[in-house]
Formats: C-alpha cells, structure tokens, sequence
C-alpha cells in the first residue's frame, strides 16, 4: 500500500466513530422513518403492505392533524416572542450590580431545573378549579373561580403560561453570558454621546446580541415542537384537542393506537416542518447579523 | 488496558458459566411480569408483598414484577418489551386492550392453556361481569385481577348540613340533581356533584348510557352505538349538570386532582374508581358513605381495571408457572386481601365468604357496594381499534361538556369516525 492510500485508510478510521453513531441514531432513523410512512399499518393478521402516499391522504383529511398543527402554531406563537422578551428583560436586571443579585439570578433560573413532569405536577395543583393557587388567590379579591384546563378558550394559554415560565430562565443564562461579554466603553461612550439608555439599547446592545438571539430562537422553535411532557400530566391533549400538541399526537398514534405507520407519516410531516423553520432563520436572519 | 478487558471478559465467562449450571441445577422458571397503577395509594408494595408470598410457597418460580405505570405505559412497555425479544411471560394490562392484544398476536387463550376439568372450572369461578371483557369469540383471554365499577362517594356531613338524609343516597337522576342542588353552595366554594371527564371519560360515560338502558358497544367489538338516542340523552344530562342544573362546575373535570377535591370539600358528591375507596377512606376528616350509582331507567356502570394475559411467546414451563401465580393472585384469600387493601372488588363470589373479607364487610359494609352494583353492571368500552374509537368518544365527551359542540353533533361524528375504523372487522 502506498503511503496515501494510508493516510486515507488512516483519516476514515478516525471517523468511523463518529460516523458510526451518526448513521444509527440520525440517518438510518430518518430514513426509516420516511420508508414506514408509505406502508399501511400491520398486525399479525392484517401484514403491513405498500401504499404509497396513502398515509399522507389520510392525514391531509384528519381533522386532528389539522387541529394540532394549528396548536402547535399557537403554542410556538405564544411562547417563543414572549419567552425570549422576558429573557432579555431577565438578563438585563440581573446583569447589574443589583443587592442579593446571585439568589434572583438563581430563582430565574430554578424553573430551568426542575424536569417538565415535575413542573407540570405542580401546574396542575396551581390550576385545579377552586382548590387550585391561582383560584385561592383570585377569591381573596373576590373573583370566581375558573376551570383553566377544563375550558377549550383557556387550556392552551394555561399551558403556554406555564412554559414560557419555564423556558425564559434557561434563555436568560445565554444573555447573561452575551453581556458580559459585550465592552464596558460601548455603554461608556453611549452616555458621553448623550444617547438614552432606550436608545443604548435599540441602537447597541440588541444589536449586539443577535447572535444569541439567533441561537435562542431555533432552540425556543425546537422546544415548542418537542415540549410535550406537561401534557402527558396537565391535560392528555384535551379538552376535545384544545391542547393537543403535534408530538404528542405522535406519541397516541405510535402507543396508544399502534399505528406505528401513521405515527412515521406524522413524523416526516415534522421533520420536514423543523427542517424549514431553522433554514428560513439561518437565511433570513443571518444577514442581519452582526458577528463580532 | 487490553489486561483489564481480558480479565472483564474472562470474569464475564465464569459468572455466565456459573449461572448457567446453578440454572441447570435447581430448573428455576423465572417469570417476568409487568402491572399497572392506575389509582394513588401505596399499591405497589401491596403487589410485591403478595408475589413474595407467592415466592415463598413456590421456591421453584422466580417472579420479577414491574411496576409500569399507568395502563397505557404497562400496555407499551410489555409490547415494546416483546418486540424487543425479552419479553414479559404475564402481565396485568388494562382489560379493554383484550382485541389489540388479540390482533398483536400477543397473548394466547386460558383454554389452549388449561388441561384439568378443575382448572375448566376455576375460569368459570369469577363474577360472569368481570368475564365480559376478558372473553371474545368463544375464549377467554383474561383473567380480572384489579377490577372496579364506579361508586358514588358522598359527603355526609355535607349532607346532613343541607337537611338530606344521610343514609339515603339519591337513587335515581332526578334525586341526584335535586340532591345536589340543595349541597351546591351559590358562592362557588362547594358544588354538589363532580364527575370527572379527563383520563378516562368515555367510561363515566358507559355508566350514564347504561343508566339510560343503551350500551356503547356489541360483544364481538365491531360495533358501536354511540348516536343512539338513548347515548345521546345520556350525554345531555351529563351536561345539563354543568350548564343547565349547575349543580357541577362547568367544562371538564380533571380525574387525577378530584379526590382531593372531595377530601377537602369541595364537592359533595364524587363519582370515582371503587379502587380509590382505601385511600378515601384513609384520607376523609369527615363522615363519609358509598353508594352504587344512580338510575334512571335502570341502574348501571360499566366495569373496569385490569387483567392478567399470559403471553404467547412462552415455554410449556413458563404457562404453567404463569398459571400458577396467576392463581395464586386470584385465590379467594388473596383477592380478599387485595380487595381490603385498595378497594378493587374481590374477583369471586368465593372471595367475598373468605372470613377476612366478611369481618371486613361487617365493620365496613362500603366494601360491598361494588359487589352489590355488579348485577347492574355492563363491560368497559372495548373494540377493535380500540385506541382510536374510544378516542373518538372521549373528543365527542368533552367537546359536549366544553359546549363546544352540541350532544348530538358530537356523538354523531364519534359514531362516523367509530365506523370509519371498525369497518375492515365487520
């Protein structure tokens, strides 16, 4: 062998690794994922046989599927804009010489902590009828209770409350990390310029933390696609659907109905879907921002 | 580092290699067995309490329970744990999952086990109800292990502070609203009734079709009937509790938070799980009773719970060490002492003339009510594609109760999608 072959032989070793753990766990799932999607479900009576886009006809007349991708739009609505401000906000409190600052930092970020079942337990109890804190709370100024989880109008913003309360904490270290590393003389200069801190902000600091906010958004878009534990405690997707996520209409599929084929169909439905997302905001967002 | 691989691989050998002849040596059948929890209470201890007993007295059988959660979880991890070629040998599942564990291939039949005619006989032992959802086309494929019916529970103390007669239980729909009118304070901070409509909805709702003489389904599971009128009267009733009576909070009733809610007061009234009764009891600072529920045209409530299935892929060796725990579960004494412990029913008439369980009924004659309410009973909602068509019910249920759809609407698109699914079974 000659000594290039060798170093080939030598630089596809390294890799194997690598690769290895890749094909198993990312691309031979996604292909099979996309090759079950064309078969019809199967049980030991009735085998599983070829369909073609069957699958996707019956999901295109599936009010369900319908009905989620609508929540989930919602829910990513809800949670991602409001989540992100709330960081910032977060950050910028936090980042000041501030009395006991290290214990509010610590309490922003205790949601972040704590495992989604374990939050949505706790939900649960804030949001029960009467008994529930924030019923307690609204009868000692005299107003009625509410059935939060109960009423169609109002389960998907309880929950979407209950995320963005858990995710804003996580996003807020990524700022904090951002400003501190952002040059003491800008915000300097800025004041001897005579500039507002309004301005200071607009015109400096958001600018300057694009790239985070890059980073936190496709992570908040992912999160509001794979966050579905709390409903597993909160809700199981109802009332009729009203809250009723796209993977966790996955899950019910795959587990509950055993339609693994139809789950595979949803999946490459939400796969395509992330896929598109995080392109438009690598495309869209990339030339507005500024890397420094 | 190549030494210590050696010395791991070499020391992986012998352990094998013991373990193999120890095997070999004493023909121990290890038994792998997976149940489900579906109510609160410290039920897994009772469970493992009762295998350990049953260790003891068969020291040939290893028995290794899982507990899995709740009745979906149990279902997923035993068929995951199938597919994945290290199966379970038995397990508690839920005793609706009876045709898609049938159409899996998952489970073999009692009959195709059972030789002796005294094990013939021991199938026909347990109430003929609890058999309902364990038998289907001619064989029986479980046997009910922790099974229920829906119990009313009701405040006395409650009862007693709005002029009712305590020891009388409404008895009929009509006295349940008029009762719980009286017990609903204008205020908010008591209502007189709950049923809850998350969780498990469509099986409150086979005790109120039922209660209307109508139910959800045909015994070969291929059928359903839920735009009947009788099915569509009992939603609306269900509904006009909430919105017409308002006797119970409107939009939906979260089954996991409701025994608290009637523990602390704030509903007079709850329909729940004969298998909370222990841990109500446990749990009440007040006078409380159990009722069976009420009628209108005829008293009803569908069973429920779980029952054990003896897998198919399984040895000869492992059905019969299988049936014998199985037994052993079932016997009289035991489902006596499982019926104390959580308020499931004892599974055979025989159960219930074991001395522990009579002295039990004297002292608390509660425990009885859901023995009593078993003549009235009917089968849980089961059918093929089960998942999908009780689904289908549970969306219709809350779209109703949440007003977002009218009684017959709702019930009426349920039966579509129903028949949609059920129609390559007909």
């Amino acid at each position: 062998m000659t000594r290039d072959a060798m170093r080939h032989v030598y630089g596809w070793l390294l890799l194997t690794p690598a690769a290895i753990l890749l094909v198993a766990f990312t691309h031979y799932p996604t292909v099979a994922t996309v090759l079950d999607s064309l078969y019809s479900k199967g049980s030991a009576i009735r085998p599983s046989r070829f369909v073609g886009l069957g699958q996707y006809a019956q999901l295109a007349d599936d009010p369900i599927f319908w009905k989620v991708l609508a929540n989930n739009a919602w829910f990513a609505l809800g949670t991602i804009p409001a989540s992100v401000a709330l960081a910032i906000a977060m950050a910028l409190l936090v980042n000041r010489a501030l009395p006991g600052r290290a214990l509010v930092r610590m309490a922003y970020f205790t949601p972040t902590i704590l495992p989604m079942i374990a939050v949505a337990n706790i939900w649960l109890f804030f949001y029960t009828p009467d008994i529930g804190l924030i019923d307690q709370v609204l009868s000692v100024f005299g107003l009625p209770g509410h059935n939060w989880l109960g009423d169609t109008a109002t389960v998907l913003p309880a929950i979407i409350a209950m995320t963005i309360w858990k995710e804003a904490g996580f996003f807020m270290i990524f700022y904090l990390a951002a400003l501190q590393n952002i040059p003491p003389e800008l915000g300097e200069a800025a004041r001897l310029e005579g500039a507002s801190r309004w301005t200071y902000f607009r015109r400096v600091l958001f600018p300057l933390l694009m790239p985070t906010t890059l980073f936190v958004l496709i992570n908040a878009v992912l999160n509001s696609f794979k966050l579905v534990d709390h409903l597993f405690v909160l809700t199981k997707g109802g009332p009729d659907n009203a809250s009723n996520l796209l993977l966790y209409y996955i899950f019910e599929s795959a587990f509950s109905y055993f339609d693994t084929n139809y789950a595979a169909t949803l999946t490459v439905v939400l796969l395509a879907l992330l896929a598109v997302l995080a392109l438009a905001q690598f495309f869209a967002l990339d030339r507005r921002i500024h890397y420094w | 580092m190549f030494h210590a691989v050696k010395k791991a691989l070499l020391g992986a050998g012998v352990a094998a290699a013991l373990a193999g002849m120890s095997a070999a040596a004493d023909a121990k059948t290890e038994l792998t067995m997976y149940y489900p929890v579906a109510v609160g209470g410290p039920l897994t201890k009772i469970v493992d309490g009762m295998v350990a007993d049953f260790e003891k007295a068969n020291p040939d059988i290893d028995v290794n329970a899982i507990y899995a959660g709740n009745y979906n979880d149990a279902r997923i991890k035993a068929l995951a744990a199938l597919k994945s070629g290290q199966p379970a040998q038995l397990s508690v599942m839920f005793s609706i999952d009876i045709y898609e564990l049938i159409e899996q291939d998952a489970i073999v039949a009692f009959d195709d086990i059972v030789k002796t005619d005294e094990e013939k006989a021991w199938l026909d032992s347990f109430y003929p109800t609890l058999m309902q959802n364990g038998r289907t086309a001619g064989k029986t494929w479980g046997i009910p292990f922790q099974r229920s019916t829906i119990v009313m529970y009701y405040n006395k103390d409650m009862f007693r502070a709005a002029g009712l007669d305590p020891e009388k239980a409404p008895a009929t729909w009509d006295d349940l609203v008029a009762a719980a009118g009286k017990l609903t304070k204008a205020d908010g901070s008591q209502w007189g009734l709950m049923i809850p409509s998350t969780g498990y909805p469509y099986w409150m709702f086979g005790a109120l079709a039922m209660q209307n003489d109508q139910v959800l389904m045909n015994g070969a599971g291929n059928e359903t009937y839920f735009d009947a009128p009788a099915t569509v009267g009992a939603l609306r009733f269900w509904k006009d509790l909430g919105s017409k009576h308002h006797v119970m909070p409107e939009g939906t009733i979260e089954w996991g938070t409701l025994r608290k809610n009637f523990l602390e007061g704030k509903t007079a009234i709850m329909w729940h799980s004969t298998g909370n009764l222990t841990a109500v009891k446990k749990g009440a600072t007040f006078d409380f009773g159990v009722a069976m529920l009420p009628a209108n045209k005829r008293r009803g409530t569908p069973t429920g719970g779980g029952n054990f299935y003896i897998f198919k892929k399984t040895t000869p060796a492992e059905r019969t060490a299988a049936m014998k725990l199985i037994r052993f579960m079932t016997s009289p004494e035991r489902a006596a002492q499982w019926s104390m412990a959580t308020g499931y029913m004892g599974v055979s008439p025989a159960a219930y003339e074991t001395a522990a369980l009579k002295d039990y009924v004297k002292t608390f004659p509660y425990a009885a009510v859901a023995r009593d309410q078993l003549k009235y009973a009917t089968a849980e909602l089961s059918t093929f594609q089960t998942g999908r068509v009780r689904k289908a019910l549970d969306d219709a249920i809350q779209a109703a109760l949440t007003g977002a759809k009218t009684p017959e609407a709702a019930l009426k698109e349920a039966q579509a999608t129903a028949e949609r699914f059920l129609k390559p079974y007909m």
